[in-house]
């Protein structure tokens, strides 16, 4: 692993933080980066008693097996689904390492594959009462609340860029997981497309 | 644009998904016992009906999983979708049919 005090994350050279303001009511749109998100990626059969009990163990969540749907967000741990055998888990930064550890001893000799992945993304997070409205400019998906509300998650185009999109409530608004190349040029057209209706840069926790 | 339904995260737009032509083609069990014309036909000619057609389908921007798409060439209806190795849900219709 990298020298953990000599670590930036992708989006660092925009310097968010120094931009970020305190007094943001007026603006429709306010945008951050959370970086240093420590990200699992975790394959196996969900089918598998043992998968499912190891999960439960080690990071705390119930695997969601719902297309589309993350398990409790808001809490430490959490996982996102990606495809039928395939999820994404967030973990606490720093604790990556030991939960892959923990998580291959408990599934010794079975057929699992759990990588971290944690430098491959960063996210960028939007809220605001019109984040919704940043967002359907840029991606096909139906992000109507009948259709997609807090707590599910999808994987689609953002922009022509790949992302995967969290909605963890309706204040705490949207999470964009987006790999690290892109993340410049997607941070730049969600700033531009969010203009219209003011945008606020803040720091993200 | 099509409006495809993903059997594993739901309708998508088609520029999500990325083409992989024909479907249900097999490879040859002794490629080195065909004659050329067999290996060519197996290799590079494929049906072109004016109506069903199987073909499959790669949810590229979403889960990346392949799976088989029965539409129609005329209407572009998409008349099923069922994932790969799995037969088909029921007989290609004959012919243009209509939505």
């Amino acid at each position: 692993m990298a020298e953990r005090y000599l670590r930036q994350t992708p989006l660092a050279h925009l310097e968010i933080e120094a931009r970020a303001r305190v007094a943001v009511e007026a603006a429709g749109v306010r945008m951050g980066e959370a970086g240093f998100r420590a990200q699992i990626a975790l394959r196996g059969d969900a089918s598998s008693e043992t998968f499912v009990d190891a999960v439960k163990e080690v990071f705390g969540v119930d695997l969601p097996l719902k297309p589309n749907t993350a398990s409790t967000p808001g809490g430490a741990r959490y996982l996102l689904w990606l495809g039928p055998d395939e999820w994404l888990a967030i973990v606490p930064d720093g604790t990556e390492e030991e939960t892959i550890a923990a998580f291959e001893t408990r599934m010794e000799g079975e057929h699992f594959g759990v990588t971290d992945v944690s430098g491959s993304r960063t996210v960028i997070t939007l809220c605001g009462d019109r984040a919704r409205d940043v967002l359907m400019k840029g991606t096909s998906l139906d992000l109507h609340p009948k259709a997609f509300g807090p707590g599910q998650c999808a994987q689609a185009s953002m922009a022509r860029c790949h992302m995967l999109l969290h909605q963890i409530s309706d204040e705490l608004g949207y999470e964009i997981y987006v790999h690290r190349s892109f993340a410049d040029y997607l941070w730049r057209w969600l700033e531009d497309a969010a203009r219209e209706y003011g945008v606020a840069v803040v720091s993200s926790p | 644009m099509l409006l495809i339904e993903c059997p594993y995260c739901g309708p998508r737009d088609e520029y999500e998904f990325s083409y992989g032509g024909e479907a249900h083609i097999v490879r040859p069990k002794h490629p080195e016992k065909l004659s050329d014309e067999e290996w060519a036909d197996y290799l590079f000619l494929r049906t072109n009906p004016k109506g069903a057609y199987r073909e499959r389908w790669c949810h590229a921007h979403g889960c990346r999983r392949w799976f088989n798409v029965e539409r129609d060439t005329l209407s572009h209806q998409i008349i099923a979708v069922y994932e790969m190795g799995a037969e088909p849900p029921r007989a290609a219709r004959k012919g243009g049919s209509k939505p």
